[in-house]
């Protein structure tokens, strides 16, 4: 039953608002309000117990496990949300001036310096707000520094066709043409059509690595080699940088910009979508372009570094200092886990990982690259199973949430049929992937005795599967009173 | 090892089911020469009960201020009940719900908040949320150009009345694709965006007007007017709103003959913390006609196999996952804890709670201006109708008084000189409810006590 549904004309929250509603008489008539809007008339109780039954309704980290691939679902530590709510930083006004802001800028400027150093870029900018922002971000640095050298040809934008919908949405969204350049079936980079469609065009290269098939891209260097000769730039994805913190760095492979996204490395809560953070780090080059503002420190003093000091910057992306509450709990998280904490991040993610995937192919399950490594995550095709038995990878990702588990990312990326992109994160427990990996042995027995078991998931949900068409045909999007 | 589970013998039960003697083995494909570099400058870890000593000392630094800066960011009170239930782990520690069956908290959630929120601005329909006001405005621009077809300028004009911060994010956001956003002034007097500035622009190819209600000084614009301009010259019109206030004032959806294409704004007042200015979020409804042009997330109500209604991602097909380059936006995460505690607290006030709250701000910011204003040199700057918030004039330097009054913990508003020059010594105040008389009084008297001396 929706909220509204539960209203009682009249009722209201009494202890919520002031007891009677001020005068407005110095405000002219024709520029108020005639009606009220159409809005819940609950007492306080009943939206407490309708918004917490809701919450009931969700599958979370909290109570399921969620190898949700690409997202980085893990433990979000409760500390760095109870300490980024205390009074002074929670009531901390955006435009306080800097004299009253000492406590919020050193944590955001301390965040600058660890982010740096684990990434091996030589300046970060926390603003932007989430990943894709922080994609838009680099790439319009990119774009900058072309220009502030009159090098105005440069059109083109290469993506990997494994490469996250954001990459060449991001880039057009700067005014960049896409360059599609194809995976190789080992599931690192095919370097000669690289190389093909290189050239005087090239504004620059997208790529995340350890990249969307779940494996590190070994010839990295050469085709860093390969875009700076050509007079490109590389953009780096963040969003597996869980694979590979404190083991190995971007800078150090030849990215001119990066993204992070700290809602998935750094721990921060992913919301039910968001918010998320996704700060940008660069090389000395892009450095007078980082979107604004950022933290300075003088050796006594923090301060905001504005539009005045940097001319040449990209801008700011938001009205204020983009994500800073989740940025606090980025730099609560960081100081928890200090140096040798990160570095154990990428460690027991790619142990996990890689136990899984071990685990997958002893049960029969089809290891998409075979003879990789697995990095932080990896990928299973089913199609053996869609084949044979007429099970497909959405069915069986419906029937794990039958068995308590979160599915993991299916039909992503799109060059690998029927797959399971599977993340486990470093905060799982053996036990936890030995369940799920029972859990998948378990659908395919019960697919072999026929296929509607399977097909009919999930069932013990609050809901069966949905009608996609019809929510889309006819849009139904919000509620309306019947007539 | 800090949220790591593993024992010493099930780290060696893993690797020897991998095959390898050690977890660096796993780290084998990447070239040896990357691996060497130092970590120095991160510190040691520290356990929980030194990290928060370490966040006390450094909230205590920033605490106890009077602050009477609005500027698009204002502190009103917030039900316990929305933080309480926003930080349930099932609603903290979820994601984007791809899996709606395992979803259905969140969906419906943002499902009643679309309805709430385009009841709110009297608008057909809602996203699920943007970034922030000034981001949600540099994607109406966007969205603007792709939905009016008929416009081919890529023109939009936006008033110099609306806030600094959001003109340059959207400039941003919108510059790398030939949009050209042209500034209309305001006039000195009233503070209002001028319709004679505007008149310039008749029956010319203008995709679309921006008006901001209440602007960034307060000041109430002649929204009916401006949205009749638009009309009159086939331009869309993009609503830049405080959502509070539209609990009051006469809502987008309402303006001028037919309303407003597209409202947008910051999100923050219904129930979000000021924070340091995030996370809040943008919000952004249209009318009907253009849905499918909107960027981000949207929510439809459907039916399951056994005809049961439940909620699920709709109208997929704008996205970046589905569309890549062609979306109507990157725009993958949103806001959606934000918008969880946005949902609760809008529930738990219902209109009349919004009214009152709304109205209960806007007379704290009454007996702020009459108090500050019977100051012998203090000037209300606009003779124009405000809403929470306004402009006043200073005898003196602006920076000196903030300095001064900083000094004894009062933050005495946002300097308006460096975006506004024109204006003088003007500094933009604001009082919410939350304000006590107390410190309305102690800012007035210490600003009476330094224009004094």
């Amino acid at each position: 039953m929706l909220i509204f549904e539960q209203s009682s004309k009249g009722r209201v929250a009494h202890a919520q608002s002031p007891a009677t509603k001020a005068s407005l008489d110095d405000l002219p008539a024709d520029m108020l309000r005639e009606t009220p809007p159409l809005m819940p008339e609950v007492s306080e109780m009943q939206a407490v117990r309708h918004y917490t039954r809701l919450s009931q309704k969700n599958f979370s980290i909290d109570t399921h496990f969620y190898p949700l691939g690409s997202c980085t679902m893990k433990y979000n530590p409760r500390a760095c949300n109870s300490l980024s709510m205390l009074p002074g930083l929670v009531d901390r006004h955006p435009y306080a001036p800097d004299s009253h802001s000492q406590g919020f800028l050193s944590c955001m400027h301390d965040l600058q310096e660890i982010l740096k150093e684990v990434t091996g870029m030589k300046a970060v900018s926390l603003s932007p707000m989430a990943g894709a922002q922080g994609e838009f971000a680099g790439v319009a640095m990119i774009k900058a520094y072309h220009e502030s050298r009159g090098d105005m040809a440069r059109n083109e934008i290469i993506v990997p066709d494994a490469a996250h919908g954001t990459n060449p949405a991001s880039a057009v969204m700067c005014g960049y043409k896409i360059q599609e350049i194809p995976t190789r079936d080992d599931g690192d980079i095919d370097v000669d059509a690289l190389k093909e469609v290189l050239g005087p065009q090239t504004a620059g290269i997208m790529l995340t690595n350890p990249s969307t098939v779940g494996v590190f891209e070994r010839r990295i260097q050469e085709i860093a080699a390969l875009v700076h000769e050509a007079g490109g730039l590389l953009y780096y994805d963040g969003a597996n940088l869980n694979a590979i913190l404190g083991k190995v760095r971007p800078g150090d492979m030849g990215f001119d910009v990066i993204h992070m996204n700290l809602h998935k490395t750094f721990s921060t809560p992913h919301g039910g979508g968001g918010p998320g953070a996704g700060p940008v780090g660069v090389s000395e080059r892009l450095e007078p372009f980082l979107p604004i503002p950022m933290i300075d420190y003088d050796g006594t003093n923090y301060r905001f570094i504005t539009a005045d000091d940097r001319p040449q910057s990209i801008g700011r992306l938001s009205a204020f200092a983009g994500n800073a509450g989740i940025l606090l709990r980025a730099y609560i998280y960081a100081r928890l886990l200090g140096r040798q904490g990160m570095t154990r991040v990428a460690e027991y993610s790619t142990l996990n990982a890689n136990y899984m995937l071990k685990k997958m192919k002893a049960a029969g399950f089809e290891a998409a690259y075979p003879d990789r490594r697995a990095t932080h995550e990896f990928i299973i095709t089913l199609r053996k199973e869609a084949k044979d038995l007429g099970v497909n990878a959405m069915d069986f990702a419906k029937r794990l949430l039958d068995y308590g588990v979160h599915a993991p990312t299916t039909y992503f990326p799109l060059l690998v049929p029927e797959c399971f992109l599977i993340e486990p994160t470093e905060t799982e427990s053996i036990d936890a992937l030995d369940n799920f990996v029972e859990a998948m042995i378990k659908i395919r027995e019960e697919a072999e005795t026929g296929a509607d078991r399977v097909k009919g998931a999930p069932y013990t949900l609050p809901v069966r599967r949905l009608d996609d068409v019809k929510a889309a045909r006819e849009l139904d999007i919000a509620w309306k009173p019947a007539e | 090892m800090p949220f790591i589970p593993h024992t010493e013998e099930e780290v060696r039960q893993m690797l020897d089911a991998i095959g390898a003697n050690s977890i660096e083995d796993l780290f084998d494909e990447i070239p040896a020469d990357l691996r060497s570099f130092s970590l120095d400058k991160i510190p040691e870890g520290l356990p929980e009960m030194e990290v928060a000593h370490l966040m006390h000392e450094r909230a205590r630094k920033d605490s106890n201020v009077h602050c009477f800066i609005g500027a698009g960011a204002y502190d009103h009170h917030i039900p316990s009940a929305v933080w309480e239930i926003a930080t349930r782990g099932e609603f903290y520690s979820a994601y984007t719900p791809y899996q709606a069956e395992a979803s259905q908290g969140t969906l419906q959630l943002l499902y009643e908040y679309q309805s709430m929120m385009s009841a709110l601005m009297d608008m057909d329909v809602s996203n699920a949320s943007l970034y922030d006001g000034a981001s949600a405005l540099g994607e109406a621009i966007l969205m603007a150009i792709r939905a009016h077809r008929k416009s081919k300028s890529k023109k939009i004009l936006v008033p110099k009345s609306l806030h600094p911060a959001y003109r340059q994010a959207a400039n941003a956001i919108v510059k790398n694709q030939d949009i050209e956003l042209i500034e209309i002034p305001f006039e000195s007097a009233t503070g209002k965006t001028s319709l004679a500035a505007l008149s310039e622009y008749a029956g010319t190819d203008i995709t679309a007007l921006v008006i901001g209600q209440p602007n960034f000084f307060g000041v109430l614009e002649d929204v009916d007017g401006l949205t009749r301009w638009a009309e009159e010259n086939n331009t869309m019109t993009i609503a830049v709103v405080n959502p509070l206030a539209m609990s009051v004032l006469k809502p987008p959806g309402q303006w001028g003959d037919n309303g407003a294409d597209i409202a947008c704004g910051e999100g923050q007042p219904l129930g979000i913390p000021l924070s340091s200015g995030g996370p809040y979020f943008g919000f952004m409804c249209a009318t009907q006609k253009i849905v499918r042009q909107m960027p981000g997330r949207i929510i439809g109500r459907t039916v399951d196999l056994d005809g049961k209604p439940g909620f699920s991602l709709t109208l997929q097909a704008r996205e970046q996952h589905i569309r890549r380059s062609k979306a109507t936006s990157n725009i993958c995460t949103n806001q959606g804890l934000m918008v969880t505690a946005a949902t609760i607290h809008m529930s738990l006030l219902g209109a009349e709670g919004l009214a009152r709250a709304a109205a209960g701000s806007h007379d704290k910011h009454r007996k702020l201006v009459s108090g500050l204003s019977a100051i012998e040199g203090v000037e209300v700057k606009f003779d124009s109708p405000v809403f929470n918030e306004a402009v006043i004039s200073l005898p003196v330097d602006n920076a000196t008084v903030l300095e001064a009054l900083a000094a004894d913990n009062v933050l005495a508003g946002f300097d308006l000189k460096k975006d506004y020059p024109e204006l003088g010594n003007a500094l933009l105040v604001c009082a919410t409810e939350k304000h006590s008389a107390a410190s309305i009084d102690l800012f007035i008297e210490k600003l009476g006590a330094l224009l004094a001396s």
